[in-house]
């Protein structure tokens, strides 16, 4: 047997001083001698536990093989029978709790780099393989049978692309001007280039899918009026866009975004070009973010970089409990965001022209543990102190917007806003109707949405064959 | 509805003023305040804008109250008149108000009447109807011995708000049309957040429209300034830019 090797490749990033700065892209991918390198590293163990570790299950130790071999289009080819967003999930998927926490050489301490290398291999394949005819397969036998998908994001893409591979006619109708969901709006440039997913579109597109953007199903039409206007299915993918505030007093002041509005404005909107795109923002001075997730380390990270001086993450549990991807709370670290743990808002402070000035906090400190499975975090009575900050973001989590459930007759929802579907086929009570993503699940990840599009396609075209 | 013009254009919500469901048309009326309404009202016929979000929010609650009294100040005739004109339909005794601050920003006097029991038009100087603000032939018809059983007021905040002062102590039901900062006008961003009867609501999913008595004006006003600085900026680019 040959020698373990321990040394797991680092990801080159861009220096933390300058790319707190700018907006480009933080970790800049492997050159082909690490991939390679790390590539080699894999023992190509017979339980391969990493595939089952994969949402999707990904056969990994038979890509990381390929690039070994360097045989790169074998490489993509496996990969993406499996996963149709490669670019995208080598980037954001949080590998440290799947494939990677399971990996052989995890007891070692030193998994291999998997999310590195599968981002290896779609990086190579966009900048080798471009045409559109590798990528596009044959064109399927058109089944006459029509499908609408509501919401661009990882689940309605996802289900699009499949449904349009086997066959059906699709039509995605998106709320916003661009299609992507959260990938476009909500994950900043720095961590996932716009370009990369308006390519996943465009290929998504390229199978035949119509995208209507500007289309906001429950005001311009319902989902009962899409089904009695000649469509035979549709797929519920509209993600969790509503935003939870924390209900304390002064959070409607000036300079107090939720994490939606501030990610908007800077990702979709292009705040951070302004004037020359004309959308503004006010990222100020001092800025608090409140929350411990992606949602909150992309705020903080897109405020250091909109030219704040101090940027606080503000979370009321301790760091161990941080539901973010590990490789960002250390990004954000090293850029120098300021984390206060165990540390609860209770109240903001505004001046007389209505803007906010400090925020009042409470100290917390960790009793049993709740549903989650982590310690409950309870107030220390007494402990409050005031930090000095003019903006805030509030980025504790959101719900399923409820335009869809309330303007869709009979579709069962939970207490939370979420869509009651079944986990296997994602089909909901309603007949037709089909749903999966963050809108199912409550806020999630991305490979978990796209799993679920890609388990509600499988059923939907089941349904369509049988009728 | 809300539009966006290009690429780099801002999100800003407008009111349908009037459709044509036979032709596929929307009416809307603009003041040009800054840069974008400046930039829609450079359009020529047959120019496009890339993005048409709408129709959105909720639609004005139309009943037969009995008399109403629609309220609009400045661009907003063009917003209460579908709704004057529905509830007349409803079979309610409509009195129409429509200030502006001069004789030149009067316009749909017509079309206004046309679909009132009775119009009254005042101006800030008193370069033609009644000189004044909209609040003072309000108030003279509450004090009538008129029955008023609901007051639709439509306009910049402030005229909202004055409104809202006016008809609270007869305890006359007002509607007034919030008009926050927006982004998507889809629930998504929190940014349109009023206070009403001191809950928190999105305006552009839960309304635009509220009641009047129940609003904190306060904090609207200074959710609006929100961005003066940057408007300025932007504003200022643009007509240099267009050589104004
Ligand atoms: C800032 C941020 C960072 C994140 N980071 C990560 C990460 O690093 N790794 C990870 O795995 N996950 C991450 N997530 C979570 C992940 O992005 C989501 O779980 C995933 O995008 C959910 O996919 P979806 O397709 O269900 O919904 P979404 O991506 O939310 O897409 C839903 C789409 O539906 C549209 N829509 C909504 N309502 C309507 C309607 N009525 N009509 C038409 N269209 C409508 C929306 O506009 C949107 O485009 C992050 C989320 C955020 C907000
Ligand atoms: C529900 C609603 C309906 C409206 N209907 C109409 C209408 O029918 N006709 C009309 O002329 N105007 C209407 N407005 C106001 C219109 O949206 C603003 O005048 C416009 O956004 C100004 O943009 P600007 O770039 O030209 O000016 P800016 O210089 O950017 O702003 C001028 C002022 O307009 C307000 N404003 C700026 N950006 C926004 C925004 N994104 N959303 C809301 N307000 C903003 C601010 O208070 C600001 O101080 C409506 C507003 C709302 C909320
Ligand atoms: S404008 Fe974004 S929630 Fe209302």
């Amino acid at each position: 047997m040959p020698k373990l090797d321990l040394n797991r490749v680092e990801m080159p990033r861009q220096d933390p001083k300058e790319r707190a700065k700018n907006f480009n892209e933080v970790a800049l991918g492997y050159s082909d001698e690490q991939a390679e390198y790390e590539a080699n590293r894999c023992i190509q163990c017979p339980k391969r536990p990493c595939v089952s570790g994969c949402p999707v299950n990904v056969d990994i130790p038979e890509f990381i093989k390929a690039i070994r071999d360097n045989d790169m289009p074998e490489a993509v080819r496996i990969l993406k029978s499996k996963n149709a967003l490669p670019g995208i999930c080598g980037r954001v998927c949080p590998q440290e709790t799947q494939c990677e926490e399971v990996c052989t050489l995890a007891k070692r301490d030193a998994p291999i780099a998997i999310g590195r290398l599968e981002r290896y291999v779609a990086d190579w394949e966009r900048e080798n393989q471009p045409s559109m005819e590798t990528k596009a397969p044959d064109t399927p036998e058109p089944t006459g049978k029509r499908v609408a998908v509501v919401g661009s994001g990882p689940a309605g893409l996802t289900a699009a692309a499949e449904l349009a591979k086997m066959g059906h006619s699709v039509t995605i109708f998106e709320a916003l001007h661009i299609g992507g969901g959260v990938l476009m709006y909500g994950i900043p440039e720095f961590r996932l280039p716009k370009e990369i997913v308006q390519a996943e579109v465009d290929y998504v597109k390229s199978l035949g899918v119509e995208l209507v953007l500007d289309a906001v199903i429950g005001k311009i039409d319902t989902v009962d009026e899409l089904l009695d206007s000649g469509y035979d299915a549709v797929f519920l993918g509209t993600g969790a866009g509503l935003p939870m505030f924390m209900n304390i007093p002064g959070e409607n002041l000036c300079g107090i975004y939720s994490a939606n509005e501030f990610l908007t404005r800077t990702n979709l909107m292009k705040a951070y070009l302004f004037p020359k795109y004309d959308t503004p923002i006010s990222a100020g001075k001092r800025v608090a973010v409140i929350g411990g997730g992606n949602v909150a380390m992309d705020s903080a990270r897109c405020a250091l970089r909109l030219g704040a001086e101090e940027v606080y993450i503000i979370y009321r549990r301790s760091e161990a409990e941080m539901p973010a991807r590990r490789e960002e709370v250390e990004n954000a670290m090293e850029e120098g965001i300021i984390f206060r743990f165990l540390t609860n808002p209770v109240e903001f402070i505004g001046n007389e022209q209505g803007w906010v000035t400090s925020m009042k906090c409470i100290e917390m400190e960790l009793g049993e543990p709740d549903d989650s499975g982590r310690r409950r975090p309870i107030p220390r009575e007494g402990s409050e102190f005031i930090i000095d900050i003019d903006t805030v973001v509030v980025a504790l989590g959101t719900t399923p917007n409820p335009l869809i459930a309330s303007t869709t007759e009979g579709l069962d929802t939970t207490r939370r806003g979420t869509v009651v579907a079944d986990e296997e086929t994602g089909k909901t009570n309603k007949a037709g109707v089909w749903a999966g993503g963050d809108i199912v699940t409550g806020a999630a990840t991305v490979i978990s949405a796209m799993g679920a599009g890609k388990r509600a396609a499988a059923d939907i075209d089941k349904y369509l064959r049988s009728q | 509805m809300v539009i966006r013009i290009d690429e780099k254009g801002e999100r800003i919500p407008l009111t349908i003023a009037d459709w044509d469901r036979e032709e596929g048309t929307v009416t809307i009326v603009v003041m040009a305040v800054g840069t974008t309404t400046h930039r829609l009202a450079q359009l020529e016929t047959g120019d496009s804008i890339s993005d048409f979000i709408g129709p959105l929010g909720l639609p004005t609650h139309i009943d037969n109250f009995g008399t109403v009294v629609c309220v609009a100040g400045g661009f907003a005739v063009a917003t209460i008149m579908p709704i004057a004109r529905s509830m007349r339909e409803k079979g309610n005794h409509v009195i129409s108000i429509m200030g502006a601050r001069n004789k030149d920003l009067i316009f749909w006097e017509d079309e206004l009447r046309n679909v009132s029991d009775e119009l009254i038009v005042t101006t800030d100087d008193g370069t033609y109807g009644r000189k004044g603000l909209v609040t003072e032939p309000l108030k003279e018809i509450l004090d009538s011995d008129q029955k008023i059983d609901r007051v639709i007021a439509i306009g910049p905040s402030v005229m909202m708000m004055a409104c809202s002062r006016t008809t609270e102590p007869y305890g006359v039901k007002t509607i007034v049309s919030l008009n926050p900062i927006m982004v998507d006008g889809t629930g998504m961003c929190g940014c349109c957040r009023v206070s009403v009867g001191g809950e928190t609501k999105f305006a552009c999913v839960d309304g635009p429209d509220f009641d009047g008595h129940q609003v904190d004006w306060d904090l609207l006003f200074s959710r609006q300034r929100s961005y003066l600085e940057q408007e300025k900026t932007s504003f200022e680019d643009w007509k240099r830019q267009h050589g104004f």
